[in-house]
């Protein structure tokens, strides 16, 4: 094994192209992530027995069946019922939903620790649902449940290289391409470990920044 | 004799095949200062719970200020309240817990002042002018920037007190708002409360273990047992004169266990 960093400097801003991709790949999952996992956690609180039921449902359906299988699913056979994505649309889509099954459990869990107390004195306080919920009981739930809901972030980020099955260029697939192309696998792969590796550790050092100014906070 | 602020009109209350109160009836005179007393388990905390809109009730009305608080007035017939019945209703009755619930992640202005500006809309200046005032009244004034973690508990229930007087209910509902307190931080609850009942014309309706303070604060003294009232009369009467034997042996059991009248 000979490395080569006259290779290295040729693929460089490749790779760098499938960093961007991949870091927009993990944000926009992360949001939707977020955002679905919220609504999911409130839908399975509905008093509606249907609702409730359904979701949990959902929940179970897209906790049990593999993320690229889902992937493949948006992409390639959602065309045929006329639906047609973009790679990087149904990518999005499929992080969001498949992590926003776990995210509703973090939310659920969080908003379940928020002492009945704090229901019923935004109650006394004459406060209506909506209020309730912005001012009272979330400000409580959604503190605690940071740590938890970054690392799915985490996650999510070193599984985007799924993304690849679907055409999105993020840093795998560019990675495998100029392998591909060069017949050169030593130096793009081990460049994507490190730049996966230098990610992750940033992420969690401004996570660790994130928990300590949140426990002041709260 | 002036109309009832509240009128309680056999209301019924179960949990699950447990049946807390059967076809209850009373009625609160406005600015009346009323005790519920009884043994634990007697409906006296379901009562202020469901006056607070936070049960509901299983059959019965129950009226404040001559208007229904779980129904509506639909012609000529009556209705489940919707939520904004509900919302309007709220706005007159005020409650302070056993466990005070004060709003952790706010500081102790916060709590007082969060719901006059959601719910009437006062102006911040103005909602933290009064709630200055009210935390005064409560000798908590100096405490208006912490946060409800480094209080005690018997300050806890202070500011929950200047946070129920924010909204300026007509009744305030008291839910054994010294039972979890440590013995010497009892006092110091109580005569705010006492205060409060000689310097405003509330309607409050008082469910405790303090039998002195019952006492000293009532006009009028409830005594319950599973759910019903065995007895009602002054305190003077129900302190040193019970007639009905529920209420002597409940008297007889509350000094044995220590508790001064």
């Amino acid at each position: 094994m000979d490395w080569s960093w006259s290779f290295v400097w040729e693929i460089l801003p490749t790779l760098l192209e499938g960093v961007r991709v991949t870091i927009l790949a993990t944000l926009g999952g992360a949001v939707l992530a977020a955002v679905i996992g919220l609504a999911l956690a409130l839908l399975r609180r509905s008093p509606n027995k249907a609702v409730m039921r359904t979701t949990s449902f959902v929940i179970e359906f897209i906790r049990g069946t593999p993320l690229l299988v889902q992937l493949y699913f948006l992409f390639y056979v959602l065309p045929d019922a006329g639906i047609t994505l973009g790679p990087m649309t149904a990518g999005l889509i499929g992080l969001g939903l498949h992590y926003g099954t776990y995210t509703a459990e973090v939310y659920r869990a969080g908003i379940d620790n928020v002492p009945t107390g704090q229901w019923e004195a935004a109650k006394a306080c004459n406060l209506t649902g909506r209020q309730t919920w912005t001012q009272i009981i979330l400000p409580q739930a959604i503190p605690p449940m940071v740590p938890a809901l970054a690392n799915y972030l985490i996650a999510m980020f070193k599984e985007t290289p799924l993304l690849s099955a679907i055409t999105v260029l993020e840093l795998m697939n560019q990675a495998r391409s100029v392998a591909n192309f060069n017949y050169r696998y030593l130096e793009p792969m081990t460049l994507v470990g490190v730049f996966f590796l230098i990610i992750s550790l940033i992420s969690v050092s401004l996570l660790r920044l994130l928990e300590r100014r949140l426990g002041r906070i709260g | 004799m002036s109309q009832p602020i509240i009128e309680v009109d056999r209301i019924s209350k179960n949990f699950g095949a447990y049946n807390v109160l059967n076809e209850l009836s009373f009625s609160v005179k406005p600015g009346e200062k009323l005790a519920l007393i009884g043994p634990s388990g007697s409906g006296k905390t379901t009562i202020l719970r469901i006056l607070m809109t936070l049960e509901g009730i299983n059959g019965g009305h129950i009226k404040v200020e001559g208007e229904h608080l779980f129904h509506m007035q639909r012609g000529d017939r009556l209705v489940p309240a919707d939520d904004r019945h509900l919302h309007r209703m709220r706005a007159k009755i005020g409650m302070v817990f056993q466990l005070f619930n004060l709003f952790p992640h706010k500081t102790v202005l916060d709590n007082v002042t969060l719901a006059p500006m959601l719910t009437k809309g006062v102006p911040r200046a103005e909602a933290e002018a009064e709630a200055m005032r009210l935390l005064a009244m409560v000798g908590m004034a100096e405490k208006a920037k912490m946060k409800p973690a480094s209080l005690s508990g018997g300050q806890k229930q202070r500011v929950a007190i200047a946070r129920a007087l924010a909204l300026q209910p007509k009744i305030m509902l008291f839910d054994e708002v010294t039972s979890a307190l440590d013995p010497e931080l009892v006092e110091e609850v109580l005569n705010v409360m006492k205060r409060l009942a000689e310097e405003t014309d509330m309607t409050m309706l008082l469910v405790t273990h303090e039998m002195g303070f019952a006492h000293d604060f009532a006009d009028r003294v409830l005594f319950f047992d599973r759910g019903n009232i065995v007895e009602e009369g002054p305190p003077e009467q129900i302190f040193t004169d019970p007639r009905q034997e529920r209420t002597q042996a409940f008297l007889r059991k509350i000094i044995a266990a220590g508790h001064r009248i």
